[in-house]
């Protein structure tokens, strides 16, 4: 699924507006498979596969790959629709620099989400 | 063709608040049982709105909403600039009886979301011979901070934007869009710093677990609805203060936390019972 978030988020023009100041790089791990993924101007511009020796990144969401799967269902159980009913359930952790993240809530919520769009296709 | 107006009133009460001058803005629809509404942190009486144009409502009760000072077009109190907004509990309640009694409300219905929700839990146990009955939407007695509520008021993120994007997965997400949007939209226009004001009371002052249980339902009627989706006020947490008060819990389908602005006419469905059961006590 998350080879998919590239594509989905830079078709989809209202979110890259919404995600205009936004320049990063921030890292998704599922079980102990680690992924950057590098935004630039609201554009996710480069999706790069660990491991990584030293990885270079703002902040991390990192979860199972059960959880994640939950979350990106078209329409996710009760208590996966959205990132922070997992964090409060503890079954994600968002680590590192939260500026970036927290800034720009709204932006990430939907690229992190975005993978649900592909399966409702 | 004539100007098409919603039934809603909308004035500027001036009241004395918690020893300060106010002037709040309160809007209100309908005749019969006042049907007092309070709004959710950091948003105002505008979620309200869909209730006072509904006439199965407004046929038998008098809705009033009130934009808690500080929020909406209720200004802070004279001097705000040199204050910390923090909503306590005692506070909380202290300004609901007295707008009570500037209104000259007879015994009214109390409806309150979220940390209106968890207020009313407040006045069911100190104040039930105020109310007629009190109605608590998305109402658990805590909720424990899952987030650091720092990042809700500093000048380098964008107040509006930040609140707006932390409540947005408390809506269902099968909530209509343009009501998902609308509710989100009350959120970026808050002030600075008071969304997080309000959970001050929420997620610190206003714990009333150790409480509930000498809530005495036979002095005022409890009624509770949640909204399946609300993983803030979750639905165990109100089917226990249900368990250990007695009072009367539904848990709202398809519905999150906002149930009256996310989807009014889901919400509505619910509530209808709820009112007709208040008319016959």
């Amino acid at each position: 699924m998350i080879d998919k978030i590239a594509g989905l988020v830079n078709a989809d023009i209202r979110l890259v507006r919404r995600g205009r100041f936004v320049t990063t790089t921030f890292m998704i791990v599922i079980d102990d498979t680690y992924t950057l993924l590098r935004v630039e101007e609201g554009r996710i511009t480069k999706v790069a596969p660990g491991p990584f020796i030293t990885p270079d990144y703002s902040f991390c969401l990192r979860a199972s790959r059960k959880v994640w799967e939950k979350f990106w269902e078209p329409l996710p159980p009760l208590g996966y629709t959205d990132i922070f009913a997992l964090v409060k359930q503890k079954l994600m952790r968002v680590e590192g620099d939260l500026h970036p993240f927290m800034a720009n809530l709204l932006y990430f919520k939907d690229v992190i989400a975005a993978p649900r769009l592909e399966a409702k296709r | 063709m004539s100007p098409r107006f919603e039934p809603i009133s909308g004035r500027y009460l001036h009241v004395e608040l918690l020893d300060k001058p106010h002037r709040l803005y309160v809007e209100e629809a309908g005749q019969g049982v006042p049907l007092l509404c309070l709004h959710t942190a950091g948003s105002d009486a505008r979620q309200y709105r869909a209730l006072m144009n509904d006439k199965r409502i407004t046929a038998n009760f008098r809705v009033i909403a009130f934009d808690m000072p500080w929020h909406g077009k209720s200004s802070p109190p004279a001097g705000w600039q040199g204050v910390e907004y923090q909503l306590t509990s005692s506070d909380y309640m202290r300004m609901i009886l007295e707008v009570v009694d500037a209104l000259e409300l007879d015994s009214p219905v109390a409806m309150g979301c979220s940390i209106g929700g968890r207020i009313v839990l407040h006045l069911a146990h100190e104040y039930p011979e105020r109310f007629r009955a009190l109605i608590g939407l998305e109402s658990a007695a805590h909720t424990e901070a899952y987030y650091d509520l720092s990042w809700l008021d500093r000048p380098d993120v964008h107040g509006g934007m930040v609140c707006a994007g932390v409540v947005s997965g408390l809506v269902a997400p099968i909530a209509p869009t343009v009501h998902r949007w609308e509710t989100l939209w009350h959120y970026m226009q808050s002030g600075p710093g008071v969304f997080k004001g309000d959970l001050n009371f929420y997620m610190i002052d206003g714990d009333i677990r150790d409480r509930v249980d000498k809530i005495d339902i036979e002095r005022c009627p409890l009624f509770l609805l949640t909204g399946e989706y609300d993983y803030s006020c979750t639905s165990e947490g109100t089917l226990d203060i249900a368990r250990r008060t007695g009072a009367s819990a539904t848990i709202m389908r398809g519905l999150g936390h906002f149930p009256m602005s996310e989807d009014p006419e889901k919400f509505i469905s619910y509530l209808l019972p709820v009112l007709e059961k208040i008319r016959e006590q």
